[in-house]
């Protein structure tokens, strides 16, 4: 009985409707800290925080750069876990998620690649390096670009879901081994001649709104995974009656 | 209990090294993949053998994997098709056992030939002769561990009808460790330094793969019934 009572919140919280009802009040709450963390750091690192000894300006690039790199990874952990509790508990939200974070981890991904490149070109006087973090990156982005196709090629949605929660955790075995040989190759292959300067020795002034930013990443993260799969319900339950009612809702305002 | 357990295991082992051998003009069809992709290198870069010798390594390793890629796609398919692979799925084995059977059978049918027929090429790169045997051991066991990654990708895309390009695409990214650790273990050869370490890693990525992707595979085939 107990057991029975337990797993009634678990499925409830599983179940896309109540995502799609509970979620709504908290978007506009979400949106306005992301808002408020985000214009915060970005004016408070690009035009405040004191410019770089070596690097001059092209540092600043770094409040853009690192949270999406963070988040990259981040993400995709997020998108196995997710993949795993659907696989595991049958719960059609928890695929619904997944997707949702393959997209905008894919995303944020190419961000970083994109942002690395544009901070190479002064520093490093190139756009592309073989440096293990940018290979480590870009091997990534090849592992979401997968996901996002090996979905795509299903025309089913439970064989998709659920080939792609087994790809993802096949995925996540592999990205330690990956950095590490990545890793490895690099520092075999080229001695450290490049050095990112890393966070640890940045100077407090310049820490901090890179600490806005990176907090202001995770909100933008958490709205943005919670809007695609707002989305993502309407359209998988569009024949479901209390979406019908909603639209019908919406129509009757207008 | 362990004739429940073995026995799927050698069965399948058994049957595919026989299907194999059946039909000897597509065993070999990898090999000549192998053999014609490399003489186009010498053909696109450079015929100097300095140069050959510089890039034999790495080269030597895509090309034994594009040759373990191209064929794991029908490492499934054919069972699938007629219907063998549903039988597979419902008898009472463990169904990682036939899984481990069918893909030692892949390595013995394609990977363990391209490490035997590596030398080959090795001499054509005019790769030095201390690398030879490093090569070979890295080529086998590191072909298994191809096989076990690439049959992950083949049991994913097995109900998909054009499943070769995106077997491709799933499967690259995985590869990648297998490729840095195999080339560097020629390349630690060439350089005269110890290589027993850069194998032994490739033989730890066995170990893994050999534990954790049967099971994988298995659940991606139950998807395919």
């Amino acid at each position: 009985m107990k057991l029975n009572r337990q797993w009634t919140w678990f499925h409830r919280l599983g179940s896309p409707r109540w995502f799609y009802q509970k979620t709504q009040c908290w978007l506009p709450w979400l949106g306005a800290i992301a808002a408020i963390l985000l214009v915060t750091g970005l004016v408070w690192g690009l035009a405040f925080a004191p410019p770089d000894a070596r690097q001059g300006n092209s540092f600043r690039i770094i409040y853009l750069h690192v949270p999406a790199s963070f988040l990259a990874l981040a993400g995709y952990y997020l998108m196995a876990i997710a993949g795993a509790v659907g696989l595991i508990w049958r719960i059609k939200l928890s695929f619904m998620l997944m997707k949702s974070a393959a997209t905008i981890g894919a995303a944020l991904t190419f961000i970083a690649l994109f942002t690395g490149a544009v901070w190479g070109k002064p520093t490093w006087g190139a756009y592309w390096v073989w440096d293990a973090r940018i290979t480590s990156m870009l091997i990534l982005l090849f592992l979401y670009l997968g996901m996002l196709v090996l979905r795509h090629a299903f025309t089913n949605h439970e064989s998709a879901n659920k080939a792609s929660a087994i790809l993802g955790l096949v995925g996540t075995v592999n990205v330690p081994i990956i950095y590490k040989s990545v890793d490895w190759w690099q520092t075999l292959h080229q001695p450290a001649t490049i050095k990112l300067t890393s966070a640890p020795s940045m100077h407090p002034d310049m820490f901090a709104p890179l600490l806005v930013m990176i907090l202001g990443f995770y909100c933008f993260y958490a709205l943005a995974l919670i809007l695609f799969t707002r989305a993502e319900i309407l359209e998988r339950e569009r024949r479901a009656s209390w979406v019908r009612e909603l639209v019908a809702e919406k129509q009757g305002g207008l | 209990m362990s004739a429940v357990l073995s026995g799927g295991f050698s069965a399948y082992l058994y049957r595919d090294l026989l299907l194999a051998y059946r039909c000897r003009s597509d065993l070999a069809r990898p090999l000549i993949f192998f053999l014609v992709v490399s003489t186009l290198v010498p053909l696109g870069v450079a015929p100097e053998p300095a140069r050959l010798a510089a890039l034999a390594p790495g080269i030597i390793w895509i090309m034994a994997l594009l040759a373990s890629l191209l064929s794991i796609e029908s490492l499934f398919s054919s069972d699938f098709q007629d219907g063998s692979l549903e039988q597979m799925l419902i008898a009472p084995n463990l169904l990682a056992m036939p899984i481990l059977g069918k893909v030692t059978a892949h390595w013995l049918v394609i990977g363990l030939p391209l490490a035997l027929i590596s030398p080959l090429i090795g001499i054509m790169f005019s790769l030095p002769a201390v690398a030879m045997v490093p090569m070979v051991l890295s080529l086998a066991l590191g072909t298994a561990v191809l096989s076990f990654i690439g049959a992950v990708g083949a049991a994913l895309t097995l109900p998909l009808r054009k499943g070769g390009v995106l077997l491709a695409l799933l499967v690259m990214p995985l590869y990648m460790p297998v490729l840095i650790f195999g080339s560097a273990t020629i390349q630690s050869a060439v350089d005269g330094l110890a290589w027993s370490g850069s194998l032994a890693i490739l033989g730890a990525f066995l170990a893994i793969a050999m534990a954790l992707c049967p099971l994988a595979i298995a659940a991606a085939l139950r998807l395919s019934s």
